[in-house]
C-alpha cells in the first residue's frame, strides 16, 4: 500500500468499482424496462441459438433496443471466442 | 393543495420509517398540518418510532374497512401541534390494502385540511409498496451509499415513472433522493460510493445526506423522532433536508 503512496497514484478504490458495475447493470437494466415485455425472453432465446454454434458465455450476447426517431433497433452483440 | 409525499426504496432497512418520522415532523414544526400514514401493513413500526405505540387503538385498514372513523384512528401527536399518525395494522395482511380503500381515506385526509400526506413504504415491490407509491405526488427515494440499495432505487423509480397514477395520466411523481447512513470518512478513504456518485447513478435530484449516527438508535430506543434532536448530526441534516423541501 505504501507503494501506492510512494508514486503519487491512487488505489483503485472498491467505491470506484461499485460505481462502475453499478453504471452497467443500470443502464442495462433501464434498456430492458423501457424495451418491449418480451426483450428479456428474446434475449434468451437468441443466447441458446447462438451457442448451439459457438461456445460463448451469457455476458457474451448483448441485445438492446434503441430507438430512433419513429423506428426502432434491435442491436445485437456476440463476442465471439479467440480461436 | 394537499401534497402526497411517499418515502421509499425498493430494498429493506435503508431508513424509510426513521426518515419518514422525521419528515413529517419537520414539515409540521414548520407550521403545516401532517399527518404520516404507516402502509407496513404487518409489520407496523411508525408507532414506535413516533412513540405512540400505546396510544394505537384502530388503523389504516380499520378505516379502509370501515371498522372505524379516520377521526378515530388518527393519533394527534403529543409533542408538536400539527402532526398526526396513522398506524398500519398489525394483523391484516397487505391485500387489505385496496386502491379505492387507500384513495377514500387520501382524499378524507385532504378534506379535513391535511396539507402533507406522508406515506412510510414498506420494503419490496408488492402490495403495500405500489400502494404508497400509486398516489404520491412526491417521491423520496431513501438510498444507502451501497451497491443493491441502489439498484433497487432505480426499479422502484422505474415503477414511479410508470406505474403511478401521476404517470398513468401522462404526468410525472417528483423525485428526490435522500442518501442515508452515509460515512464520509469512508468515502474519503474510496471504501464507500460518494453521495455524488450515487446522484451521476441515479440521475435523481438530491435533497439531502444524513450520516450514519448513533442519535438515530436513541431516537428510536425513546419514541421520538431524531429531527427532534437538535443537538446531532442526523437531526440536523434531516431538518437541512425538510428546510430544503418544504
Ligand atoms: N442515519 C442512520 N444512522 C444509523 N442508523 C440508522 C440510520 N438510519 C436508519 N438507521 C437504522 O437502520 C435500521 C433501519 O431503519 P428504518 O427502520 O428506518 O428502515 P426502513 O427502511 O424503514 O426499514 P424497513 O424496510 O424494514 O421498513 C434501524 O435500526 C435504524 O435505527
Ligand atoms: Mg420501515
Amino acid at each position: 500500500m505504501a507503494l501506492f503512496g510512494l508514486f503519487g497514484g491512487k488505489k483503485p478504490s472498491s467505491a470506484s468499482a461499485a460505481k462502475e458495475r453499478l453504471q452497467i447493470l443500470i443502464s442495462h437494466e433501464r434498456n430492458n424496462r423501457s424495451g418491449p415485455d418480451f426483450l428479456p425472453d428474446l434475449q434468451r432465446e437468441i443466447l441458446q441459438v447462438v451457442k448451439k454454434y459457438v461456445a460463448v458465455s451469457d455476458d457474451q450476447v448483448n441485445i438492446r433496443l434503441d430507438r430512433h426517431g419513429d423506428a426502432s433497433v434491435l442491436e445485437l452483440n456476440v463476442t465471439l471466442p479467440e480461436r | 393543495m394537499a401534497i402526497v409525499v411517499t418515502v421509499t426504496s425498493g430494498k429493506g432497512g435503508v431508513g424509510k420509517t426513521t426518515s419518514s418520522a422525521a419528515f413529517a415532523a419537520g414539515l409540521a414544526q414548520a407550521g403545516h398540518k401532517t399527518v404520516v400514514i404507516d402502509f407496513d401493513v404487518g409489520l407496523r413500526n411508525l408507532d414506535l418510532i413516533m412513540g405512540v405505540e400505546r396510544r394505537v387503538v384502530f388503523d389504516f385498514v380499520n378505516v379502509i374497512q370501515g371498522e372505524a372513523t379516520l377521526n378515530q384512528a388518527l393519533i394527534q401527536d403529543k409533542r408538536i401541534e400539527n402532526l398526526s399518525i396513522l398506524a398500519a395494522s398489525q394483523t391484516k395482511d397487505k391485500d387489505a390494502l385496496s386502491e379505492e380503500g387507500v384513495e377514500s381515506v387520501i382524499d378524507a385526509l385532504v378534506e379535513m385540511g391535511f396539507e402533507y400526506i406522508v406515506c412510510d413504504s414498506p420494503a419490496g415491490i408488492e402490495r403495500g409498496a405500489t400502494m404508497a407509491l400509486h398516489f404520491a405526488d412526491h417521491a423520496i427515494i431513501v438510498t444507502n451509499p451501497e451497491v443493491s440499495s441502489v439498484r433497487d432505487s432505480d426499479r422502484i423509480l422505474g415503477i414511479l415513472q410508470s406505474k403511478s397514477k401521476r404517470a398513468k395520466e401522462g404526468g410525472r411523481v417528483v423525485e428526490h433522493l435522500l442518501i442515508t447512513r452515509y460515512d464520509p470518512v469512508r468515502v474519503e478513504n474510496g471504501e464507500m460510493l460518494s453521495h455524488a456518485d450515487v446522484c451521476d447513478i441515479l440521475a435523481v435530484d438530491l435533497m439531502g445526506v444524513i450520516p450514519e449516527s448513533k442519535a438515530v438508535l436513541k431516537a428510536s430506543n425513546t419514541g421520538v423522532p431524531v429531527i427532534l434532536d437538535h443537538e446531532s448530526d442526523a437531526g440536523v441534516a434531516y431538518a437541512d433536508a425538510v428546510a430544503g423541501f418544504g
